[in-house]
């Protein structure tokens, strides 16, 4: 069993389902985490492990032991909120000291465990200073220590970057995995941000509508997205509808021809199929993949090191990605070319699933 | 032109405030005929009657405030935290005591609390001053309810408590040492309303016969000429010296809350 372990989880408010059937299980010193929009019910999954949340049915262990109906106090878990939540009246040495003065523990031992804290984070100075006079990013790390302090067993962060402004936030992350790390502690980070969670995660949970629509290492959702939910909600992605022909050797006819993936697909023959594509996949001009489509330019966006161009091929739009390079200019609007796919690349959406979860 | 206008209303406002108060201390210090002295304050100050009654009140004072907050703090929060929809009953019922005439509500102490009821309060002196207390808790709590409830709206009162839950403290600690710590500005400018209501409370001290300062200074003022002038003006004084603390306060609690 895993370390911390989610099992059938259900929550519901009034006649809501917020959270349907969900499971998972984390490894101890593992970094999940929970990405989906608003509302899907990241927040409610985070508070049933914190005890705030009452589930309607499930079981939530840590190590083994059942903590689903033990109260917020008696878990071990630490959490860190969106909106900072720092005691106002306290110091920071003290706000960083609250879980060790609820233990119990001896003056001594909890002020040399707030400077070791004070001094993980990279705020050793700043003990004396009361929570308003401190920046948001110096604020959620003293939040942070806090909920670190008192050795919990899990970590939980909900959105707590979403407060900050866009530079603080990559630094601040990249600081918040680096504590982590060093502390092998058990972590689940919410967030809706993409490429927050692709940056730091071991795992990502993708959420919509209550369930874990996949789970699996960033490069595998992003890579091999397997419903058209996740496709369309980590990253950009161009999807080509078609009907497949052969199962063994993976021929799909789309519109604008047939193409052959040259691997088998898990489908009956005639099945409506979606072929997805990353911007990164598709390359202009012939021969540089084993499919090549017939395509017009329509749309090109120079954005530095990197130019987006959006073509058509048989009344679909795809967005192609190409690295910046002076002796090769864009492609002029309207201009006809090809753009050229490496079968590898092409993602087969698992359309059952995805229209199971889009409800 | 208007500058000149609202100066003068502000002038005859001062004037309609300061003129009976500067008569009264006026005439307090004419005991002495012929010239001016303090001769009414000696007396009063002097009288035992005086120091004793006072220092029953400002007792029973100190015993309210904490009763009030004892009552009003978890209520407030937990009213917040867990029954927002009652708010606006909660509301309601704190505002009765404004409504509701305080001999109405000592005429009906009696009535529950007389010695041949189930629990005789009035039978006993320890008894009687407990009613006392309560009934000033009432009295008090339209003042102190609200005073809290708006020091609770300037703390996110959920986030704070699930943070410390979170780090394992239980309700007790985190309304001792988070929750009051940060509404302690609120709390005492309702502890010095409580104050100043309690010094000089009549009614319900004079019915249940009750050695307090309100029934002491009406007796003086039946009386006497010159004391109940002067004792007039220490109340005065007294009541002053509240408010001034709660600015004081109210000050000094800035430093450790939220730059706004
Ligand atoms: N206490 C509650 N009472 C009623 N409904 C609630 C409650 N808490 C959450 N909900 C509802 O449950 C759904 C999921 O909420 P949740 O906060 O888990 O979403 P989320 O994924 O965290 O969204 P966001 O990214 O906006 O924070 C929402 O539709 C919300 O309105
Ligand atoms: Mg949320």
């Amino acid at each position: 069993m895993a370390f911390l372990d989610l099992s059938h989880l259900e929550k519901a408010f009034g006649a809501m389902r917020v959270v349907k059937d969900f499971n998972l299980g984390i490894d101890k010193g593992e970094f999940v985490s929970f990405l989906g929009p608003s509302g899907c019910g990241k927040t409610t999954v985070l508070r049933m492990v914190a005890g705030f949340e009452r589930p309607d049915s499930g079981a939530i262990t840590v190590d083994g032991r059942d903590i689903t109906g033990l109260k917020p106090n008696q878990r071990s878990i630490g959490m860190v909120f969106q909106a900072y939540a720092l005691f106002p009246n306290l110091t920071v040495a003290e706000n960083v000291g609250f879980g060790l003065k609820v233990a119990g523990v001896a003056k001594a031992e909890a002020g040399e465990r707030v400077a070791e804290m004070l001094a993980l984070i990279g705020l050793p100075d700043l003990g004396a200073r009361y929570p308003f006079q401190l920046s948001g990013g110096q604020q959620q790390r003293v939040a942070l220590a806090r909920a670190l302090a008192p050795r919990p067993q899990v970590l939980l962060l909900d959105e707590p970057l979403s407060a900050l402004d866009a530079k603080i936030r990559v630094s601040l992350r990249t600081e918040i995995r680096e504590i982590q790390q060093r502390l092998g502690i058990t972590t689940i980070f919410v967030t809706h941000d993409q490429e927050e969670a692709l940056s730091i995660s071991d795992r990502i949970v993708v959420m919509n509508g209550g369930i874990a629509e996949q789970t699996g290492r960033p490069l595998e959702i992003y890579n091999r997205p397997r419903t058209r939910f996740v496709a369309n909600f980590v990253g950009t992605l161009s999807m080509l509808e078609g009907v497949l022909q052969d199962p063994a050797t993976g021929r799909v006819s789309l519109a604008e021809g047939e193409v052959t993936l040259g691997r088998p697909i898990e489908r009956p023959a005639g099945a409506a199929i979606t072929l997805a594509l990353r911007p990164e996949a598709l390359h202009l001009g012939g021969g540089r993949g084993d499919i090549v489509l017939p395509a017009r330019v329509t749309e090109v966006h120079f954005l530095g090191s990197v130019i987006r161009i959006r073509v058509e091929t048989g009344g679909t739009s795809l967005s192609l990605d190409t690295f910046n390079r002076p002796e090769t200019p864009p492609p002029p609007l309207g201009s006809q070319t090809e753009v050229s796919i490496a079968a590898s690349d092409v993602i087969v959406l698992d359309d059952a699933r995805a229209e199971q979860g889009a409800h | 032109m208007t500058r000149l206008w609202s100066w003068g209303a502000l002038l005859i406002g001062v004037a309609f405030f300061l003129m009976p108060l500067y008569g009264m201390t006026e005439f307090s210090l004419k005991m002495r005929r012929g010239e001016y002295s303090f001769d009414a304050y000696v007396t009063v100050l002097g009288d035992p009657r005086f120091q004793a009654t006072f220092g029953y009140s400002v007792l029973m004072a100190v015993l309210t405030i904490l009763c009030g907050v004892l009552l009003v703090v978890p209520t407030a929060f937990w009213v917040r935290l867990k029954l927002p929809g009652l708010r606006p009953w909660v509301e309601f019922i704190t505002l009765l005591p404004l409504v509701i005439p305080s001999i109405v509500v000592v005429f009906g102490y009696i009535r529950l609390y007389n010695t041949s009821s189930w629990l005789p309060l009035t039978g006993s002196v320890t008894g009687t001053n407990m009613l006392l207390m309560f009934g000033y808790t009432v009295l008090a709590l339209p003042y102190m309810y609200r005073a809290v409830d708006t020091g609770l709206r300037t703390i996110d009162v959920a986030t704070l408590t699930e943070a410390a839950q979170s780090l394992g403290a239980g309700w007790v600690t985190i309304l001792a040492r988070v929750i009051l710590p940060n509404v302690l500005g609120a709390v005492l400018s309702g502890a010095f309303l409580t104050f100043a209501i309690v010094i000089g409370e009549f009614t319900m001290a004079a019915l249940l016969d009750r050695p307090a300062f309100g029934p002491y200074m009406q007796l003086l003022g039946a009386n006497r000429a010159y004391e109940p002038a002067a004792l007039a003006v220490i109340a005065f004084a007294i009541t002053w010296a509240c408010m001034g603390l709660i600015q004081l306060v109210t000050r000094f609690s800035k430093h450790n809350r939220v730059a706004r």
